[in-house]
């Protein structure tokens, strides 16, 4: 029963991929869920044009296990060439001096609002949490991110290349996430990782039985239990009426059984007839497929180990647990299930759920061998994950855990591709890998590293020493008119 | 191996008080006095809680506890200098948090000082002084003043003895927080009521006996506050001020200057917009170096270089993490600093000389120099780095262990297959 997980990613990728080109044609409305489109809001993103290039005479890190004094990377079409010691660059290829500095994979963040909670953080800008129904399925991030939060550019200029933007956890079911390539758009589409599979956001314990504690419930965590059981329960009846030869399955006549939006949540289905898509349905029972992963923002042990419980009374896999302020403590129980973690290296004492913390919590569940990662959810934390990820190896050192460098940038780069079902195309320095690659001033893992050059899909998207290679957002043209020059 | 605590050791330890104040002497380090150049092979001498001498080549008293520092680096223990540390637990269990007097009739709270409700047995305070920040400035928060905040060193269990000065500023903001509440949702607003409070005071200053007489036209705030107000008017006590938009700042220079007031700048985030200002009326700024978004409208000019382009204009700044939970975060900070243009010595000043300057507590705090009070961090590299490990904290001369709640829970779930043990008391 329970499937390669990653096998599923790829076929979903696959199928997205297939689908990704062809624009639906007219669609009426409201759809039979026989025929829903893969892929409604397609990935329009492009690389950017780019030369052959060479980055030479830094010390490459590659996160696949290798680190190269005075190494190379070659980058052709977009693509990792070749890594080694010395690399066959083509004629005409850019060569980029990188002596004194270290070449790493670009950054992956496999928690971040920007965009859905946009700068300036106005209320006309808060757009991440859909505080209406503790099950809020339905609703895709993607339609709320703005494109010119200028958070984006700042992560570029920290060494993000790829992050997920997920809903808020103010509800059980948050709605599906979206992954990004961290380019200037003027449309999400645009910024839509191609191929990436979507994430479903659920959320444990404190938030959402404070938001809905006065106002319908749940209340209380027993509350949150039943509100996830109650939808997976609807969401494999409504998996198997559309898999399963049920009578939905085999109408592909595009009979539309009433006018009745698509949109409701609630029993769904016609009875005897064309089966009704329902968008909060459609993405539970994706998951179920194993087409969508499940992100699971949750803090406490004993809460952990329910979820994974849930997870096997359904079938499903979960394939990262959010914050995971108490993972340590079931970390076995995390390597068990292949589920990683998304952590922060130090956060703590905001609320009850995020007492019992450790900074070795990162390195204990890297030791227990369920993938660590270290994530932001933050703004100014994105911009700094490197750092974020040198404190947790520290701490680690300090418990006496051995950490090697090689793992600790596998916590922001290949772990994190690996949660985002992205680790096929990005998040090492590999042959074949999508070009995401950061040249930064100092090793790393240094507070005073600075990344000089970030490039995604072997184009050159900022670099620190060239103002136009700086992308600005809309938001920030023009906005000190009273300034005649900064430095 | 410090890691390696036994967990019972580790628990007596953090339980009990650390050990009294005795003769210690810090030997083979490179010591970064900060009243000078750093010192190759130096010695730092500590007696009855103070440093009694710093140098190369110091005898060493006799029957001193050694503490060998080869190889180590040796500094002032660091100061934060803006935080709620001891005034709340758990950030959103209301009963545990202490540091905002809710008054929303006028958003003045001059007279609530906030040492009583000091908790010496916070847990925050272990989890942060094992990072090397021994020194605080424990502050109010919210509204447009929010009372008296106070220093203290992170060691002790009786407020009295642990504070360094009490109060040491009165605390307030006009950022556009305040702005809804005390301002009549206007900056002008703000600014109007800061004035309204600061005239009042003087005038009931003139005659308190009237006012007790009931002679008195009515003020615009309690007659406790307008006594606590006094010291500020006489230019006594500093006024901690959050403001972050340029011009907010230009207002609150120009309120200093009118009332004669002796004006800190916390936040300002745009504060190297007016870097000239600012260094003109010699007013110094508590800076939270990683603050870049324009994450507000009053903040649409953050950068990561403020700290550097401030100093660079002559202005004294302190580096602050603005945080309680993480205060312990205090050199990232600094080190970031670094990155971002401040030369290094004057990153390791502004979290150890400059807050106490500031706060006019340098007579005995920032520096490693004789008669001033024992609070010295051993580092097994550069303090500012991430990957760089405390190995010794002393504070008033006493060395702390290096323990919190956050190492022992670590250790007692280090190895999950003795959980039947683990969950013992030990």
């Amino acid at each position: 029963m329970k499937r390669a997980l990653s096998a599923l990613a790829l076929a979903a990728v696959a199928a997205a991929c297939s689908q990704g080109q062809a624009r639906p044609a007219d669609r009426p409305a409201p759809q039979s869920a026989s025929q829903r489109p893969a892929d409604p809001f397609p990935s329009t993103y492009r690389p950017l044009a780019s030369a052959p290039t060479v980055i030479r005479g830094g010390t490459v890190m590659t996160a696949a296990g290798q680190i190269i004094p005075n190494g190379q990377v070659l980058m052709v079409n977009g693509r990792i060439a070749a890594v080694g010691q010395t690399v066959d660059a083509p004629a005409g290829a850019v060569i980029v001096d990188a002596t004194g500095k270290w070449v790493t994979p670009g950054v992956i963040d496999t928690h971040s609002h920007l965009g859905a909670f946009g700068n300036p953080g106005v209320q006309a800008h808060s757009d991440g949490n859909e505080m209406t129904n503790p099950n809020t399925a339905e609703v895709w991030v993607e339609h709320s991110v703005w494109p010119q939060d200028p958070g984006f550019t700042r992560a570029l200029e920290g060494g993000i290349t790829s992050l997920q933007i997920l809903p808020g956890s103010a509800n059980l079911f948050g709605g599906r996430s979206v992954t990004l390539k961290n380019v200037p758009s003027r449309t999400v589409q645009g910024m839509k990782f191609p191929g990436a599979p979507y994430g479903l956001k659920m959320a444990c314990g404190e938030n959402p039985k404070r938001v809905y504690g006065e106002r319908g419930g749940p209340g209380t965590r027993m509350g949150n239990v039943a509100g996830y059981r109650t939808a997976w329960i609807r969401a494999a009846d409504y998996r198997r009426r559309m898999d399963g030869g049920g009578s939905g399955n085999g109408s592909a006549s595009g009979r539309s059984a009433s006018g009745e939006s698509g949109a409701s949540s609630g029993g769904s289905g016609g009875s005897g007839g064309t089966l009704i898509r329902d968008l909060e349905l459609e993405t539970l029972a994706g998951v179920l497929r194993g087409e969508i992963l499940v992100h699971n923002h949750c803090y406490r042990a004993d809460e952990m180990a329910q979820m994974i419980d849930i997870s096997h009374e359904f079938g499903f896999r979960i394939r990262s647990f959010h914050h995971g302020v108490e993972a340590y403590k079931v970390r076995d129980l995390m390597a068990r299930d292949s589920i990683s973690g998304s952590l922060w290296a130090d956060w703590w004492g905001f609320k009850m759920e995020a007492l019992d913390f450790t900074r070795a919590n990162v390195a204990m569940v890297h030791q227990a061998g369920a993938r660590a990662i270290v994530h932001s959810d933050d703004p100014t934390g994105i911009q700094k994950l490197n750092q974020e990820a040198a404190k947790a190896m520290q701490a680690g050192l300090e418990a006496g855990i051995q950490i090697t460098e090689n793992d600790a940038l596998r916590w922001i780069t290949a772990n994190a591709a690996w949660a985002l079902g992205i680790h096929d195309q990005v998040g090492t320095l590999e042959p074949g890998k999508q070009a995401d690659v950061v040249v930064w001033s100092h090793n790393p893992f240094s507070v005073y590293a600075r990344a000089d050059r970030v490039y995604i899909d072997g184009a050159l998207l900022f670099d620190r020493l060239d103002p136009s290679r700086q992308p600005q957002t809309d938001f920030e043209v023009g906005l000190r008119p009273g300034e005649t020059s900064n430095d | 191996m410090t890691n390696r605590l036994i967990a019972a050791a580790a628990a007596a330890a953090l339980a009990a008080a650390p050990a009294a104040a005795q003769t210690i002497a810090i030997t083979g380090g490179t010591v970064h006095p900060i009243s000078g150049p750093a010192i190759p092979n130096g010695t730092v001498i500590i007696q009855n809680g103070r440093i009694t001498a710093v140098g190369a080549g110091v005898a060493i008293p006799a029957g001193a506890v050694r503490i060998d520092a080869t190889g180590k680096i040796v500094t002032p223990g660091l100061f934060e200098s803006s935080t709620n540390m001891a005034l709340v637990e758990v950030g959103a269990v209301d009963a545990s948090a202490d540091f905002q007097f809710d008054d929303d009739e006028d958003q003045v709270a001059a007279a609530f000082n906030v040492a009583d409700g000091i908790n010496p047995r916070s847990m925050v305070i272990p989890v942060t002084r094992i990072a090397g920040v021994t020194t605080v400035v424990s502050r109010p928060s919210g509204g447009l003043i929010s009372g008296q905040g106070l220093a203290f060193d992170l060691i002790g269990d009786r407020v009295d003895e642990m504070a360094i000065r009490s109060p040491i500023a009165m605390f307030g903001s006009v950022s556009e927080n305040e702005q809804e509440a005390a301002g009549g949702g206007t900056r002008g607003g703000l600014f109007m009521r800061l004035r309204e409070v600061l005239e009042d005071a003087r005038v009931w200053a003139r005659n308190p006996q009237a006012f007790e007489r009931g002679e008195t036209r009515q003020f615009s705030a309690s007659r406790l506050d307008l006594a606590a107000l006094q010291p500020v008017l006489r230019g006594e006590m500093p006024l901690v001020l959050e403001a972050h938009r340029a011009s907010d700042i230009q207002t609150a220079l120009r309120i200093a200057d009118e009332y004669d007031l002796k004006l800190i700048i916390a936040g300002g985030t745009e504060g190297w917009m007016v870097a000239d200002d600012l260094a003109r009326a010699r007013v110094p700024v508590l800076v939270k170096v990683l603050r870049n978004l324009p994450e507000s409208f009053e903040s649409l000019g953050a950068r990561y270089e403020n700290a550097a382009l401030l100093r660079r204009a002559g202005v004294q700044v302190a580096i602050t993490t603005g945080e309680t939970f993480k205060a312990f975060n205090l050199r990232q900070e600094a080190g970031n600093a670094v990155a971002y243009g401040l030369p290094y010595e004057e990153a390791l000043r502004a979290v150890t000389l400059y807050p106490a300057q500031i706060f006019g507590v340098a007579d005995r705090y920032g520096t490693l120099e004789p008669g001033k009070v024992a609070n010295v961090v051993v580092w097994d590299g550069d303090p500012l780095e991430l990957t760089t490990d405390v190995e010794h904290v002393i504070i008033r001369g006493r060395e702390v262990p290096l323990v919190s709640r956050e190492t022992l829970l670590r250790d007692r779930y280090m190895n999950l297959d003795e959980n039947v043990r683990s969950y013992r008391r030990p």
